[in-house]
């Protein structure tokens, strides 16, 4: 299942594993990706930790691990090719992989349509 | 990244077309102004260097200068200036800078000299938006009884940049004789405007002065022809940043001097003879001796851009200056910044490094513009 965070972090977790990237809202209120910092592959991040940082034209903005674990792959295409954020935000332009420490941390998210619906607020 | 909907802000007589035209309002300066509109600011940018870009700069404060006759209102700008306004021509603008005593940069403004009836008796001035007050007030004291500054309400402003400007002009105002610098009153389509061949982002362009009430109709007209597309305040930062050229309150401010800034050519060769202007002792003494720190171009290796406020560092890891505009140039495809340097950093080609969240970028001390002019000049230089 996917979740999301009220800072518009992605996270589609399964087997222990999760794989955290930014939604398709916060890819088009960045607008034109053209850096993205990922972390190093081993480092342990604590929930709300930066994790990232994705340098747009306009700005600097940081990305948050939606959970604790320990980053066990990063999405080296985005190093060549950050756009790849703004073009497939929620598949393709994935930013980390992490080990989950935590399952019951991943309750606390929004589902797909909850989102959808606080996006709406904003 | 919350939209903003802040009441108290002022808006353009564009504002409905902006919101249109699927702009993303940001507050900048008291006024909610479009950072972008759907095409983002990559493409905005590239749009605007490519064909021509249609800006709402209403936003700037546009001020009338007048007095008596032309001599005394001239007389009365050099008392706040470096410039020679008294040898301006009619039809002719410059680029000049609001001084304190002290010699540091109160704002950066554009002063024209109207040909025909108006040119005898007064000067057109463009201030930086956030300093309209400031410049209204440091201005107003310095004026003798006879002279008037006035600010006249429901007054907009458009820029219209890109190679492809003076097509897109020729269609609708009677354009073609003027170069870069220069002057008109005219009409477009009929309709009464101002109009000077200038802009902030280093292509050649205009930029249109008009009633409030008329800028609607304009915009419109602008946009739909087939080489212009709406062009927001992200673009309009990425061009002048390419272009080289500064921007009050990030790159200059009332503790800068034009020497620091690298604007010295705003110092015109009559009033350094005569050492006439304000904080004349400083400036001649930085223009003969130096100074210790220098505004200079910075091009960094890869592709993380550095931003304002990023330290810059000599190769021993020590602080030789700051970022005072950076970002990603879409047409250099690189990062490129703006910053102040100590004087043993700022010789073109020495390598310095920019700090951004514990990296060390490398970067070179590079010559600005980044992106080289396109101005249509009246003559050479």
């Amino acid at each position: 299942m996917t979740g999301y965070t009220k800072d518009h972090e992605w996270i589609a977790a399964g087997a222990g594993e999760a794989t955290v990237g930014i939604s398709h809202y916060a890819q088009d209120q960045l607008g034109d990706v053209v850096f993205v910092e990922l972390p190093q592959v081993g480092k342990k991040l604590k929930k709300g930790d930066v994790a990232a940082v994705v340098e747009s034209v306009k700005a600097a903005s940081e990305v948050y691990s939606p959970i604790t674990g320990e980053v066990i792959a990063v999405n080296d295409t985005l190093t060549g090719d950050p756009a790849l954020v703004n073009r497939s935000p929620e598949a393709d332009g994935w930013f980390m992989r992490l080990r989950v420490s935590d399952p019951k941390e991943l309750d606390g998210l929004m589902d797909e349509a909850a989102y959808k619906s606080f996006v709406d607020t904003i | 990244m919350t939209e903003t909907t802040d009441a108290t802000l002022r808006e353009t007589s564009l504002a409905a077309l902006h919101r249109e035209l699927g702009a993303r309002m940001v507050p900048f300066a008291g006024y909610a102004m479009p950072v972008q509109y759907r095409d983002g600011i990559m493409a905005e940018h590239r749009h605007t260097r490519a064909a021509a870009g249609l800006f709402d700069v209403s936003h700037m404060g546009q001020a009338q200068l007048r007095g008596p006759d032309y001599a005394t209102v001239a007389a009365a700008l050099e008392t706040v200036t470096p410039g020679d306004f008294q040898n301006l021509a009619p039809g002719r603008m410059r680029y000049s800078l609001l001084m304190t005593p002290e010699g540091t940069i109160v704002d950066d403004i554009m002063v024209a000299r109207p040909a025909g009836k108006a040119g005898e008796t007064g000067l057109d001035i463009v201030f930086n938006a956030a300093r309209v007050a400031v410049d209204e007030a440091f201005v107003g004291t310095h004026l003798p009884t006879s002279v008037r500054l006035e600010l006249p309400p429901h007054r907009a402003m458009l820029a219209l940049q890109g190679p492809k400007a003076i097509d897109v002009m020729l269609r609708h105002a009677a354009v073609g004789e003027m170069r870069f610098m220069d002057t008109l009153a005219t009409t477009f389509d009929g309709i009464p405007v101002a109009v000077t061949r200038s802009g902030y982002t280093g292509e050649d362009g205009f930029e249109i002065y008009l009633a409030a009430a008329d800028a609607e109709a304009i915009a419109r007209t602008l946009l739909a022809e087939p080489e212009v597309r709406p062009i927001g305040l992200g673009a309009r930062d990425s061009l002048r940043l390419e272009a080289g050229l500064p921007l009050y309150g990030h790159d200059i401010d009332e503790t800068t001097t034009p020497v620091e800034a690298d604007l010295a050519f705003a110092i015109s060769p009559r009033r350094r003879a005569a050492a006439d202007f304000p904080g004349a002792a400083r400036i001649l003494d930085e223009l003969q001796n130096g100074t210790r720190r220098k505004r200079v171009g910075l091009r960094i290796d890869g592709k993380l851009p550095a931003r304002e406020g990023a330290a810059i560092l000599d190769d021993g890891g020590a602080a030789v200056g700051k970022v005072t505009s950076g970002g990603f140039g879409p047409t250099v495809d690189a990062p490129v910044a703006m910053g102040y340097v100590d004087a043993a950093h700022a010789a073109l080609g020495v390598s310095v490094a920019i700090d951004v969240r514990g990296r060390t970028l490398a970067t070179t001390v590079s010559p600005m513009p980044f992106v080289a002019h396109r101005y249509r000049r009246r003559s050479a230089g």
